[in-house]
């Protein structure tokens, strides 16, 4: 997997606090391919934001890349200076936010906005860079562009909002964009339009996207492959329609359970019980081991590696191991 | 926005028409202004007819609308203690006491918002945390006791700068102002700084904490996230936003400085309004103090009043007008 657009490899993002080094995100690896949808589940806390962040260099402080590495295009950018990550983002890496109404900035005109980010990647005239800031505006769907552009964020309502933030996102033509859970501030009836015009638009271009999201409906219509992040490691990666029919991680079974269709008829709602480890006290083994009903000894005692399962799918899992799970429990006795 | 400015203008009529009322019953309470007139040997009969003369029999309301239609036109009276229309003897002090508070309002203005920056954006630099430490300093040291400090340092152990006065003046279009000349203007230099020490760590802290609250916004992660160059969301994104609660605190300061100045005033024998004021209070000169207090008040209403229209031009989204456009 040579030509993949962004790679990466045993990420781990660390916390340093008074009380001790916080691992958030250990022994992270995966690829996304050129014009590929990536989708990455998990549950709030996952570390699904925290790998976006440190891709594209915005950890927050403390937070700091403590191993592995990113390399975009085969060339490495987890340990670029400051200057040259930031003329990344933007140009080659964009990203969308949660809250489309606090990711524009209050005082600026959606112009002003537009403009200046086009203008920090090409060197372009303002009457130039308008010019493409109107045509894109008008390609993400925002009605009168070339009046619209005029008015201020508040002047737009929410899904129009986040429209504005995906044109500022592709403005500068990344080839990555990264849409931090982009629809889960908008209303219901607008989420899908804004999954849909991401998935086009970003189509289009050519560009890659990592989708993080916790809607597995929104990945199962939108997404070519899909990772499962748990206690920031990832559990399973593999194909969309794989993972879903086919779940073979136990967390990821469970997770396919809770999700309620109209055909079965539940009392309640399925959930796995427990709830994930807090970063301080992630049990040794499989971070899942106290939640799995089918965890055994080994379970508890190493960390599964991802293994192999097939076409690009790998699951972190002993159940798949080629040790037979008896064989080893009677090695371990 | 017209409507509003109306209404705006309105409510501060409606303010010093109040102030006047405190004004005018400063009169009425610090004693019968006819004893401080007329010598002890006048009769009663000529008290009686002073008294008519001035109009102090007539009603309260009459006496309140007529001290009003005056001080509208700037008539305050004429001082008791120096005998000169008190309007003429505030305008000719006012002058010293503007460019002091002027000079000491920009003084805390570019200090405090260049100190609030700078220490918003290297948060743990020790620079940083010296600024922040010497702050607390001018936080909590009283304005008289910096003042005589600095007089002691520069003025007296040093002997670079003089310790009062106003130094030279020139006259330009009538407006006397000392800061065309070196002795003018070494002569600001110690008042101003003790005028604007507190002003400029108030608005550098305040900067400071509004920064910090800015930088952690979604627009400015979005900004960064665009790639946009340090400088640019620094300062332009980020502090744009950060100014729209310090222009009303730093207006408001503006306000308090020019009615605080009459301690820093009073220790550098600056010849303002101020030292006029105490000096006021101490022989109860009441048409000077109530032409002070109106004075302050108006200063305050028309800062008040700029500082809203300001809000304006910096928060787009007050302008209501064009809220109708919005799906």
């Amino acid at each position: 997997m040579t030509d993949a657009l962004l790679s990466v490899r045993n990420l781990r993002v660390e916390f340093p606090t008074r009380r001790g080094v916080l691992t958030a995100i250990d022994d992270v690896s995966f690829d996304i391919m050129p014009g590929e949808v990536l989708g990455v589940v998990g549950e709030s806390g996952a570390g699904k934001s925290l790998t976006g962040a440190a891709i594209i260099g915005l950890l927050e402080p403390p937070g700091r890349i403590a191993g592995g590495e990113i390399m975009l295009k085969g060339q490495r950018i987890d340990n670029l200076g400051a200057e040259a990550m930031r003329r990344i983002r933007g140009k080659r890496i964009g990203m969308v936010f949660q809250d489309p109404l606090t990711s524009l900035n209050p005082l600026y005109t959606v112009a002003q906005q537009l403009i200046e980010t086009i203008r920090t990647h090409a060197d372009i005239s303002e009457a130039e860079a308008r010019k493409r800031a109107v045509a894109l505006l008008d390609r993400v769907g925002i009605p009168a562009a070339a009046r619209r552009i005029d008015d201020y964020p508040h002047h737009f309502s929410g899904g129009m909002r986040q429209r504005v933030v995906i044109a500022l996102a592709l403005c500068a033509e990344p080839e990555l964009v990264i849409a931090d859970e982009p629809t889960t501030a908008l209303d219901v009836s607008v989420q899908s339009q804004i999954i849909d015009l991401i998935k086009e638009i970003c189509a289009e271009r050519g560009a890659a996207v990592m989708l993080i999201t916790h809607d597995m409906g929104v990945i199962a219509e939108t997404a070519d492959r899909v990772a499962v992040l748990y206690s920031g490691r990832v559990a399973e990666i593999g194909p969309v329609t794989q993972v879903i029919t086919a779940p073979e991680h136990p967390y990821t079974v469970g997770l396919m359970g809770s999700i309620p269709t109209l055909t079965q008829d539940h009392a309640r709602l399925v959930a796995i019980p427990g709830a994930m480890p807090r970063l301080n006290a992630i049990p040794q083994g499989c971070a899942f081991n106290p939640r799995c009903e089918r965890a055994f000894d080994r379970c508890f005692a190493a960390r599964p590696e991802p293994l192999p399962r097939g076409d690009r799918r790998q699951v972190a899992c002993w159940l798949y191991d080629a040790v037979a799970p008896a064989a080893e429990e009677k090695a371990n006795v | 926005m017209l409507a509003y400015i109306i209404r705006r203008i309105a409510q501060s009529v409606l303010v010093m028409l109040v102030v006047a009322l405190v004004s005018f019953a400063l009169f009425r309470f610090v004693g019968d202004p006819i004893n401080s007139m007329v010598g002890q040997e006048a009769t009663i009969a000529d008290r009686e007819a002073l008294r008519d003369q001035l109009g102090l029999n007539d009603p309260f309301l009459t006496q309140f609308a007529t001290f009003v239609a005056r001080a509208a036109q700037g008539d305050f009276g004429i001082s008791y203690r120096l005998q000169q229309p008190v309007m003429e003897l505030i305008l000719s002090r006012l002058p010293a006491t503007l460019e002091l508070a002027l000079v000491s309002g920009i003084l805390a203005f570019t200090f405090g918002v260049g100190f609030g920056v700078y220490t918003a954006l290297r948060r743990n630099g020790w620079l940083s945390n010296t600024i922040m430490t010497v702050s607390l300093i001018g936080v909590s040291l009283p304005t008289f006791l910096i003042g005589v400090l600095l007089i002691w340092v520069f003025a007296v152990e040093l002997q670079w700068l003089p310790s009062f006065g106003r130094g030279d003046v020139v006259s330009v279009g009538g407006w006397p102002t000392g800061l065309l000349t070196p002795s003018g203007r070494a002569s600001l230099v110690l008042p101003a700084i003790t005028l604007g020490l507190y002003q400029m760590t108030l608005i550098m802290r305040l900067v400071r904490a509004e920064m910090l609250e800015v930088l952690r916004t979604d627009y400015i992660k979005f900004a960064r996230a665009r790639g946009l160059a340090n400088r640019a969301v620094n300062f332009g994104h980020a502090l744009k936003n950060t100014m729209v609660p310090v222009i009303t605190i730093t207006g408001l300061q503006l306000g308090s400085i020019i009615a605080f100045a009459i301690i820093t005033e009073t220790v550098f024998q600056w010849p303002g309004v101020g030292a006029l004021f105490i000096n006021s209070v101490r022989f109860v000169d009441v048409p000077v103090m109530a032409a002070y207090l109106m004075l302050i008040a108006l200063v305050f209403v028309i800062i008040n009043l700029i500082v809203d229209l300001l809000y304006y031009v910096v928060d787009p989204r007050l302008r209501v007008d064009r809220a109708a456009t919005r799906h």
